[in-house]
């Protein structure tokens, strides 16, 4: 378990981390979202004890990252963002001298270099040094280094960032791979990312939490939560749609005759819609409802407006 | 200390992965051979020993053994990687003893493959080779006290240039400090025992001790005590510095 409590971090007078408190179970795929700035980053560092807290703290499976650094670093594996390297090793030099300091020696240490390979598939590159590695396979040198010793933690400082669409797939199916009975934390702010593979999100801004709970329930928070819409052959009644119960409004789609329902909170409006669409015979082209957009919850939350 | 030969064997490597190990390695050679028959006047001397070759040493080291320290630090926090390796189950003794080391280690190497000095005299006359050995002894801590203080103030810098900079002054500094030029501005002033204690503070005198062949334990625990001040700072300086 990692449990966080009352992180703080100041920078001269610029608060980056304010008062943050949360939990973290095994099993539990924790996307860490925020705009740029929020503090991700500097949670993440303060999290692997790379940065200290000006208050409160941070523990990994009951050790201190403060007062028993050592232990606590040993339970987890590190991607920090921008997955920096040695640039001037090779890809197998690099790993083994990560093995190394993870305390892995002989027939140990190589197999576990082996097994890290293959969960990235790195094995086309190992006598290349580093830094004439491509982006994508520079990110997975990076974390082939973090997962090498089957950490109990997984912290991932935008893992899938810069990568391109089959690059991130992999990544993704990686992570998911994992997750079973470890804890992993990744921080993004690509929010597609949250709903492919987080169990539950954790946004914050300014450095303070703003919402906790799986992508369902940030989804649901949308005023598009449940929306219904139409794209219709003719123009459609608006005001008899916006006339059924549970309807918050409706709002008109760029394209031609398309309207959107919304629903007032915890309303399924979804019925009355297509009732209503059977009892004046409307000939509709599309009718979708709508889980929730997540970049519009993402959008409100940051922006200090309620959601 | 566990890790220590870990982070050791890295560091001694990434020199060889780099042209930086032969260059320098080379213009060491070349520059030590220059002072040594040139400006040291080996032949005219007439003398069995290697005095002219050691005499340079604090001024060929002043700029070669800055340029190998100004990248220990810097380099992590300018790639980055310093948060890996802060963040790998190391401690912070390990990993600046593990790079301080492999840094001396390696000026070690470029010295000891001056050894065609050493066959030289030997080949020209019958020197006091214990002496000799004391020289390289000595001239080795005096490696390791540069390198030391550039460990230091390459963990200030994130500029390589500027940490090189940085360590030939401050290095300057402690050898002139036994000099007039620097004794000078405290005795006017100054106790003489603050003025006694800067002038011991020279690299110059100690160095000149040991290469002459006397072995005081004073000397020894000088060079120990400022290479161990100066790798402390080191921790500090990281520990304040390393998110910038």
């Amino acid at each position: 378990m990692i449990e966080i409590e009352k992180l703080t971090k100041r920078f001269a007078q610029h608060t980056v981390v304010d008062d943050l408190s949360f939990r973290v179970q095994p099993g539990e795929v924790l996307g860490f979202l925020g705009p740029n700035g929020a503090g991700k980053s500097t949670t993440m560092k303060m999290l692997t004890g790379f940065l200290a807290p000006t208050s409160g703290s941070a523990r990994i499976f009951g050790f201190d990252i403060q007062r028993q650094t050592l232990q606590a670093q040993r339970q987890i594996g590190y991607l920090p963002e921008g997955a920096p390297c040695y640039g001037d090793m090779q890809v197998r030099g690099f790993l083994e001298f990560i093995a190394e300091v993870r305390g892995f020696r002989g027939a140990e240490k190589r197999s576990r270099v082996a097994k890290a390979v293959e969960q990235v598939e790195l094995e086309a590159v190992l006598g290349q040094s580093i830094e004439t590695l491509s982006k994508g396979f520079k990110r997975r040198v990076g974390l082939a280094q973090a997962i090498l010793h089957d950490p109990r933690a997984l912290i991932l400082d935008e893992p899938t960032d810069g990568l391109d669409p089959n690059q991130k797939h992999q990544v993704r199916q990686l992570i998911q791979n994992l997750a079973t009975d470890k804890i992993i934390i990744i921080s993004t702010h690509i929010l597609e990312e949250v709903a492919a593979v987080c169990s539950r999100a954790v946004v914050i801004a300014a450095g303070k939490l703003v919402a906790d709970g799986t992508p369902f329930e940030l989804e649901s928070r949308s005023r598009y939560h449940q929306a219904v819409t139409l794209v219709g052959e003719a123009p459609l009644d608006e005001a008899a749609l916006a006339a059924l119960p549970g309807v918050a409004g409706v709002e008109r789609n760029a394209r031609e005759h398309s309207l959107t329902v919304l629903a007032q909170p915890g309303q399924v409006i979804f019925p009355h819609v297509s009732a209503l669409v059977a009892a004046r015979g409307w000939s509709i082209k599309e009718m979708d409802v709508e889980r929730g957009r997540l970049d519009e919850v993402f959008r409100s939350l940051t922006r200090g407006e309620a959601a | 200390m566990k890790q220590l030969p870990v982070v050791f064997k890295r560091e001694l490597a990434s020199y060889f992965a780099t042209p930086l190990a032969y260059v320098f390695i080379v213009i060491f050679l070349v520059l030590s051979g220059v002072f040594t028959f040139y400006l040291g006047s080996f032949f005219e001397r007439g003398q069995a020993d290697l005095a002219s070759f050691f005499n340079f040493h604090p001024w060929l080291y002043l700029f070669l053994v800055p340029a190998l320290a100004m990248r220990l630090w810097a380099e992590e926090r300018k790639s980055g990687t310093i948060e890996l390796l802060m963040t790998l189950p190391i401690t912070r003794s390990e990993a600046v003893g593990g790079k301080f080391l492999a840094a001396w280690a390696f000026a070690g190497l470029a010295l000891l493959l001056t050894f065609p000095m050493v066959l030289t005299v030997n080949f020209l006359g019958d020197p006091d080779n214990g002496a000799i050995l004391t020289g390289y002894l000595g001239s080795w801590l005096l490696a390791g006290g540069y390198l030391a203080i550039g460990s230091c103030l390459s963990a200030l810098a994130k500029n390589q240039v500027i940490a090189f900079i940085l360590t030939v002054c401050v290095c300057f500094l402690f050898i002139v400090s036994g000099f007039p030029l620097v004794l000078d501005a405290f005795s006017g002033w100054a106790p003489q025992a603050l003025v006694d204690a800067v002038a011991s503070l020279s690299f110059l005198t100690r160095f000149e001790a040991i290469s002459k062949g006397v072995l005081d334990l004073r000397d020894l625990l000088y060079f120990a005590s400022l290479i161990l001040a100066w790798l402390a700072a080191t921790a500090v300086v990281l520990d304040l510095k390393k998110a910038d």
